[in-house]
């Protein structure tokens, strides 16, 4: 049985279709990435998915319990657990009163959630900075944080919306392995990410959405040749142009 | 901290053996605006959802408390909690539809005031209530009655309210529920994301924080022998109780008590010496100009710079 | 006449505390200039128009410009101050007592076809029709009003277009104030008025600003017109002291169903 899957996902913008018809599902234990331009309705299947927006059509299940009507505090404690594209750490509050909230979704007493928070802290790199407000940390730290937010809640499947967005080359490395550490860890993950490189190097599957439809699905090595993915990153004109 | 706590309550205590009178009547405002924003801070600081209407639940409690021993004979002591549950029923009410209704930011303090002011003109119309004149109570110097001969009795009783609610601020504070609060502040759709029901959390904070204010409407009715809709229903009333956690540091356990202490003597003074010459705006405008003041110069409040600094001072060798 | 004010309210769409206390002040100037130097309030409505103007300049430059990447809660607390201040300040200055301008023309009257109307009232509502009508030819036809109504939509994207977004939201916010302070002075023959009226304006435009969905022209006139035909009927069929009870309980429910307003598209 998959452990998410979402049937005739639709929803609706004023004249904008964010999201067409979007069905798809998840095993347990995969990586699934999912890609598409610019404005594709990525992010709109994530708020979706997690509760924030609400189908016009469709549905969605999430380890056979349908998701649809729930809102997205009681979806993150069935195990669902999302981050967002622009961070959004509590600025005023230090690094591990950050990640204790999300502990506290899993441990009700504070001391206990804050040893665990220390614990996720430790284990996506911050350690040190624990008692830093997260207004004061850097954009690769704030990625972290966020990461370690989720991570703190004890899913069994995250959302990830571009992790490594705005990140060098080397902070995307270090992130690339704490994401391949987190699954081998046994957390599923679906994963929004625009740098090629990476999501080619983590998925075990790839999706492609092009305006709100799904237009391709398949191994990265079949997706990174598909014609219709091509066309829809550069246009018509580039078709059969890439190398082989 | 805490020796500074226990040693600061003690000298509290035994002030009013030293105090005048006149002394007294302004520590007891001290600690009854100090209570009052400690209650609002709970939903206001930790939950920063903006009240603007928190004189609502003064007035609930108070006309309620004065009702039912002027009409029922029944004493205030029992009546003030149900004065402070009628208050906590309109704060459910007023926070279920705001909160539900995803009123943020300017619109639910409109939406606070706009119930206040509902309440001011309701109580203003109604002859049952005593209409514009509002109640008044007669004095038997009945401590049954909640009534004392004494001034010092409503010293204790305004410090055991503020040592209450800000009692009841610190175990939040330390609980979950606090943290959750803090997220909400922060940022609610974050909050929602990590397992935070930020509806029910806003709401309960409503509860506590109106249940807490309305049980201050009856030490207000039975410390001035009167009510007045203009006066406890009104937006003077809701400023004096934003003001003082603002000026103070709001979502902060020392803030309300703090800006109390700084705020109710500038208060009284500035009210006693341009009363009589009939400048009757006066204290108004210096709180506008205070808060403008602190919006500008000082907007987390006075305790935490103040903390900082002693925390720095302690620091230096 | 009602019409005519909330035409105003509702282009400027600024919503504020301080809004109905500024409009207060308009009264109170053209109170000072029809005592002082006889001069009618029909007139006066201009010089009131420019003193709010400054004031409006003022606040939004010395004040609202300083906290304006602050958590919006500090802007609300910020006008609140500045409405404390502009409230009380008119107290102390003129008192408590309901006044009310003299003028001529408000005293006169004229058939209009079949109907008997005040000319006061007819003078205030074409005022306020042809204030509204230069405001909308300013938003929308000249650069400064694109600008305004730009950086209103988005203040980032006006920035990297290379807008001077500060020097846009002080007119803005100057001409909002100005806009407010003619409307005082025209309708201080018509209405009484004191300083604890300045809440009461203020929540009228509230609704109106709310009903009418921010910036909206057909939301703002339709808005108008339901706000003005429910306080008018609330006037009629409950007594004196109710009558804001209308305009608090209208509040109350359009802030629940129409967050956003009618026309208007979806706040933030």
């Amino acid at each position: 049985m998959s452990l998410l899957e979402a049937r005739g996902l639709s929803k609706r913008f004023g004249g904008l279709q964010a999201v067409h018809d979007l069905s798809f599902a998840l095993a347990e234990g995969e990586m699934l990435g999912l890609i598409g331009p610019n404005g594709a309705g990525k992010t709109t299947a994530f708020n979706l998915l997690s509760g924030f927006l609400r189908p016009d059509a469709g549905s969605v299940s999430f380890r056979g319990r349908p998701l649809v009507g729930l809102k997205p505090h009681a979806i993150c404690r069935l195990g669902l657990a999302r981050t967002f594209q622009l961070v959004r750490p509590f600025p005023r509050m230090s690094a591990l009163d950050n990640v204790k909230v999300g502990a506290l979704a899993r441990h009700a007493h504070p001391a206990a959630a804050a040893a665990r928070a220390a614990a996720v802290l430790e284990r996506v790199g911050l350690a040190g900075k624990q008692g830093v407000r997260a207004a004061g940390l850097t954009l690769a730290e704030r990625k972290r944080l966020e990461l370690a937010r989720a991570l703190a809640t004890e899913p069994t499947l995250l959302l990830l919306d571009e992790v490594m967005a705005g990140l060098n080359p080397a902070e995307t490395e270090t992130m690339v392995q704490l994401i391949g550490r987190i699954h081998a860890d046994g957390v599923s993950i679906l994963l929004i990410e625009h740098n090629m490189r990476a999501v080619m190097a983590l998925s075990h599957r790839i999706l492609v959405l092009s305006f709100g439809e799904r237009i391709a699905e398949g191994p990265p090595a079949a997706i990174a040749n598909h014609p219709k993915v091509i066309e829809a990153y550069l246009g018509e004109e580039y078709v059969g142009t890439a190398p082989a | 901290m805490r020796w500074g706590g226990l040693a600061a309550l003690l000298v509290l205590l035994a002030l009013p053996a030293v105090l005048s009178s006149y002394a007294v009547t302004i520590f007891i405002l001290i600690f009854f605006y100090a209570y009052l924003g400690q209650a609002w801070n709970i939903v206001g600081g930790y939950a920063g959802q903006l009240s603007a209407g928190h004189a609502a639940f003064v007035g609930v409690g108070g006309y309620t408390a004065a009702m039912l021993s002027n009409e029922l004979g029944l004493t205030p002591w029992v009546g003030m909690f149900a004065g402070a549950a009628l208050a906590a029923v309109l704060g459910g009410v007023i926070g279920y539809l705001g909160f539900r209704f995803g009123l943020r930011g300017f619109y639910f303090v409109l939406l606070t005031v706009a119930f206040a002011e509902v309440g001011r003109i309701a109580a203003s119309n109604i002859d049952a209530l005593g209409g514009a004149l509002g109640l008044y109570i007669t004095f038997t110097g009945d401590p049954r009655q909640f009534q004392f001969q004494d001034n010092r009795a409503y010293y204790y009783i305004a410090l055991a309210l503020l040592l209450l609610a800000t009692g009841v601020a610190w175990a939040i504070e330390r609980r979950r529920f606090g943290a959750y609060l803090a997220a909400i502040r922060e940022d609610e759709g974050a909050a929602e994301a990590l397992g935070v029901d930020t509806l029910r959390y806003k709401l309960l904070a409503m509860l506590v924080s109106s249940f807490l204010t309305g049980l201050g409407g009856t030490f207000y009715a039975f410390y001035l022998f009167s009510l007045q809709p203009n006066a406890v229903f009104g937006i003077p009333m809701s400023v004096e109780i934003i003001l003082r956690p603002i000026v103070g540091g709001a979502g902060t356990l020392l803030g309300p008590i703090l800006g109390s202490f700084i705020l109710t003597p500038l208060g009284e003074l500035s009210r006693f010496y341009f009363g009589q010459s009939g400048l009757y705006g006066a204290h108004l405008i210096a709180y506008g100009l205070l808060l403008i003041g602190v919006v500008l110069f000082l907007p987390e409040g006075a305790y935490p710079r103040l903390a900082r600094a002693l925390a720095r001072r302690r620091a230096r060798p | 006449m009602a019409v005519g004010l909330t035409l105003i309210f509702g282009v400027m769409r600024v919503i504020n505390f301080a809004h109905g206390d500024m409009m207060v002040w308009g009264m109170y100037i053209a109170l000072l200039l029809s005592r002082r130097a006889g001069l009618d309030p029909y007139v006066g409505f201009v010089i009131s128009a420019v003193a709010l103007f400054a004031l409006g300049l003022a606040v939004q430059r010395g004040l609202v410009q300083r906290i304006v990447d602050a958590p919006h809660e500090m802007q609300i607390l910020l006008m609140l101050g500045v409405a404390l201040v502009l409230e009380n300040a008119a107290l102390m200055a003129f008192g408590p007592e309901p006044e009310r301008v003299r003028s001529p023309l408000a005293a006169s009257t004229i058939w209009l076809g079949p109907v008997f109307v005040d000319v006061g009232r007819l003078v205030t509502f074409g005022v306020a029709v042809l204030l509204t009508l230069l405001l909308w030819l300013f938003l929308f036809r000249t650069d400064l009003g694109r600008a305004i109504r730009a950086a209103a939509d988005n203040p980032y994207g006006a920035l990297v277009i290379g807008t001077d977004v500060r020097r846009v939201y002080a007119t803005a916010f100057g001409i909002g104030a100005a806009c407010v302070g003619a409307a005082g002075a025209l309708v201080s023959p018509l209405l009484p008025f004191q300083p604890a009226t300045g809440l009461s304006l203020s929540i009228t435009s509230f609704n109106i600003v709310i009903i009418g969905g921010m910036g909206s022209l057909l939301g703002a006139f339709i808005g108008g017109l339901l706000v003005s035909v429910a306080e008018s009927l609330g006037a009629v069929f409950l007594a004196p002291s109710l009558k804001e009870l209308v305009s608090f309980s209208l509040l109350i429910l359009i802030l629940l169903f129409r967050p956003a307003g009618l026309f208007g598209k979806r706040a933030p």
